[in-house]
């Protein structure tokens, strides 16, 4: 045996900290989802009795997800995921609307799911307003009651920002698309199972999430839909989820995603302040022991789990390789804009030339990340910081650390 | 971890890494591995969708050529296979900036370049070695076919041709530094082709019959003049079609062009002029917008200029030898004497007239075996 194949054998500890990518799947999540891949694999539109279990497990799971949400059961529809979800939403309550009313205010750091959708809505004429960030990475719900037009017919806004982990005023926005009789959407994906979530509080009228984002499967979320919301569905097919979204229930993910919402409302409290002290104490070790390093985003309105950070002097890409060859996961922007050739959006909306997002280094933990990996990266991460500015052509004038 | 191998998808450098990771058979002990494959992303295929046509499979993306989504797939079925860490590093913009934009420059003032010694220069053995050190690696080895030898008295590092006469790739690596040379490795130039294969197919390396790819690699459909329009296109500087003229070599007038990049030194085909016997492009003036043509035996030239040269063997200006000169990665190369001029130039001088030594195109001076330098052909004498 050689020593790369140590690495993918996973003989080294390896460490984890990339978990607003996705997350490991809770081993409660997967004790329950195991039956229904084998003795009870019915289809849960069956009148039988195998018809009838499968119903039941995603019937469980629909109030598993409407209590994570303060929602009703009859509300939840389940998704491929998140970006189906975004899609569905988006799609659906533009593609129902009259005719006049052809404008949707979004913002500048959502998430591909969403920005691809709403640039693809204006190819087909609806116009879009993405509503600009400070360097807080928060946005501003003067900003957005200013983009509204008398034609608006829908304000999506993300929950927490998957980047920063800066948490939007939601439930202020929601009080004025609730005043100007607008929709509004959120996307949840990377606040649900970190922050509580109650629609009713937040004032949203769709809300998407996804399940492999809190310890759940892979291939399955969910899109809260408010009684009485018209959406036009994007594909067709059966009767599945009251005629909202075709195609034979997933009811093994389905059930995943219902397991993984029930841990969320159990663990929360815990697991919220638990999760915040080590990504406090990670962030704190790194910047009083590496130089150049600054923080993003607002640090009283983010997710407990996520910290991102420019270091200065760096190839961000190199870095992740880097940290991960010493078995540290971690990541640079997210994982779906990695291998392109642009720097972040996010980044670059609050402020970042592109060569500082390109430096910037997001690390995000979870619920089976310990205080000894926090220790162990700190061990670890100003040796490789210091091996990579060695090599960088800039690193010889610290003095003018910021002027670059 | 020691060394960094950059990985195409190819036969050759899949090889390089197999042998690479067998070497590392030491018990791992936890530490960091000692071989790291790496991709260099270098261009996006899908960029220029016009060119993908006649090579565009179901999914609408260029097949067999670097850089496309199936070698990505290919190096990593071998890393995998291999069981080494593998990551891919995104250089587009360094190579577009470094090798794609003087490429189409180059042609735009009517020259006939050849981007594969730049990007060696610019990209793999600069910007490629600088991450691999990044991440730890102290070395890169890579799927050349050439060899470097350390002369232990002059503390300086040598470069030699393969030892397989067919695929002599040492004529791309004229540009490297001392600094370069000594950081990297070229583990099949002791080998030839044929022993490379049989290597990949005893270790059973799923790209062991894996055909050869002949283009330059960001040119999908093998032309380059589809490639520079299209890419001229994207970014708003297709120049206006300035109507030109081909002449003969005694200045008459025989017939119109539209545009000095759709010509190079040597072409036959496509000059819209005849005069009975077969013409050929003898120059290309830029100045006046001219294709100069004349027969055969016009083409045949003796002394040129070379510009930005590299010694690897140094040498001094007003210092000269007596060197075997390749003016083309296919020209199989003749005795010349060069002379080494100041700011980096040279003029050579064949012994006996060479066809179409073509501006763009790399002069490679050799000492046998042996790599004494190169630079690019500039001005015919």
């Amino acid at each position: 045996m050689h020593p790369g194949g140590a690495v993918l054998q996973g003989k080294m500890n390896r460490i984890y900290f990339d978990n607003n990518a996705t997350t490991p799947l809770a081993p409660e999540v997967f004790d329950a989802m195991c039956p229904y891949m084998v003795e009870d694999f019915g289809n849960a539109s069956s009148i039988h009795w195998y018809g009838q279990r499968a119903k039941a497990g995603a019937e469980k799971a629909r109030e598993q997800v409407a209590k994570l949400l303060n929602a009703r059961p009859s509300e939840i529809v389940f998704t491929s995921g998140g970006t189906e979800s975004d899609n569905a939403a988006i799609l659906g309550i533009v593609g129902a609307a009259r005719a006049d009313r052809r404008h949707v205010v979004t913002t500048a750091i959502e998430h591909p799911a969403v920005l691809s959708t709403a640039k693809a809505l204006e190819r087909h004429g609806i116009s879009v307003t993405f509503v600009r960030v400070g360097s807080s990475g928060v946005v501003d719900p003067a900003d957005v009651a200013a983009a509204i037009r008398p034609e608006t017919v829908l304000i999506s806004v993300m929950h927490a920002n998957n980047e920063l982990g800066t948490i939007q005023p939601l439930e202020h926005i929601g009080q004025i698309a609730r005043e100007r009789d607008i929709y509004f959407h959120a996307d949840a994906v990377q606040s649900a199972g970190k922050i509580p979530l109650d629609v009713q509080k937040l004032g949203v009228d769709l809300l998407s999430l996804s399940a492999h984002k809190l310890n759940g499967p892979k291939g399955v979320g969910a899109l809260y839909v408010r009684k009485g919301t018209i959406l036009r569905t994007l594909m067709h097919g059966g009767h599945h989820e009251r005629d909202r979204r075709p195609g034979t229930e997933n009811v093994a993910g389905i059930v995943g995603l219902g397991a993984a919402a029930d841990a969320a409302v159990g663990n929360l409290a815990d697991e919220s302040g638990r999760v915040a002290g080590l990504r406090d104490k990670l962030e704190a070790g790194i910047l009083t022991h590496v130089p150049y390093v600054a923080m993003n985003g607002d640090r009283a309105h983010r997710v407990p789990n996520t910290t991102n950070l420019t270091f200065g002097y760096l190839e961000g890409e190199g870095f992740v390789i880097a940290m991960d060859l010493r078995g540290i996961a971690c990541s640079t922007g997210s994982a779906c804009s990695s291998g392109s050739l642009e720097p972040s959006h996010v980044l670059t909306a609050i402020g970042l030339r592109p060569e500082q997002a390109r430096a910037s280094i997001r690390f995000s933990l979870g619920r089976f990340n310990t205080s000894e990996e926090v220790d162990a990266t700190l061990q670890i991460l100003p040796a490789v910081v210091e091996q990579l500015r060695a090599v960088s052509p800039h690193y010889h004038a610290p003095t003018t650390a910021g002027k670059r | 971890m020691s060394i960094a191998v950059a990985m195409s998808g190819g036969v050759d450098s899949s090889t390089v890494a197999a042998l690479l990771a067998g070497n590392n058979s030491a018990i791992a002990s936890g530490s960091a591995p000692e071989v790291v494959g790496l991709t260099m992303q270098l261009w996006n295929q899908r960029r220029l969708p016009q060119l993908l046509g006649a090579e565009a499979g179901e999914g609408g993306h260029a097949s067999g050529r670097c850089c496309s989504l199936d070698d990505v797939y290919d190096a990593r079925a071998v890393a995998s296979f291999l069981n080494i860490p593998y990551y891919v590093i995104n250089l587009e913009e360094q190579f577009e900036t470094a090798v794609v934009r003087p490429f189409v420059d180059a042609y735009l003032a009517g020259e006939t370049p050849i981007p594969c010694s730049r990007c060696n220069t610019e990209i793999k053995f600069a910007q490629f070695l600088t991450t691999a050190r990044q991440i730890g690696a102290e070395r890169i080895a890579t799927g050349h076919y050439a060899r470097i030898r350390r002369d232990a008295q002059r503390g300086r590092y040598r470069l030699l041709r393969g030892v397989d006469r067919t695929k002599d790739q040492a004529y791309f690596l004229f540009g490297l530094t001392q600094e370069q040379l000594a950081h990297s490795e070229f583990p099949l130039g002791e080998m030839t082709k044929q022993e490379v294969r049989a290597v990949a197919r005893a270790r059973g390396l799923p790209v062991a019959e894996k055909p050869e790819s002949q283009e330059i690699c960001f040119v999908p459909t093998g032309s380059y003049r589809q490639f520079i329009d299209a890419y001229l296109g994207e970014q708003q500087r297709r120049p206006e079609p300035v109507a030109g003229e081909v002449v003969s070599t005694d200045g008459r007038v025989l017939a119109g062009h539209t545009g000095i990049q759709n010509f190079t030194v040597g072409q036959r085909k496509g000059l819209g002029a005849a005069t009975g016997a077969p013409l050929y492009v003898i120059s290309i003036d830029p100045a006046k917008n001219r294709v100069v043509v004349g027969d055969d035996c016009e083409l045949f030239r003796r002394i040129f200029r070379v510009r930005d040269v590299n010694w690897i063997r140094p040498h001094s200006p007003g210092e000269s030898m007596e060197a075997h000169v390749k003016i083309r990665h296919n020209h199989p190369g003749a005795a010349a004497r060069v002379e080494a001029h100041e700011a980096g130039e040279a003029v050579v001088e064949f012994h006996e007239p060479q066809r179409a030594i073509t501006p763009g195109q790399a002069a490679v001076f050799y000492d046998g075996d042996e790599v004494i330098g190169g630079g690019w052909i500039s001005k015919i004498l």
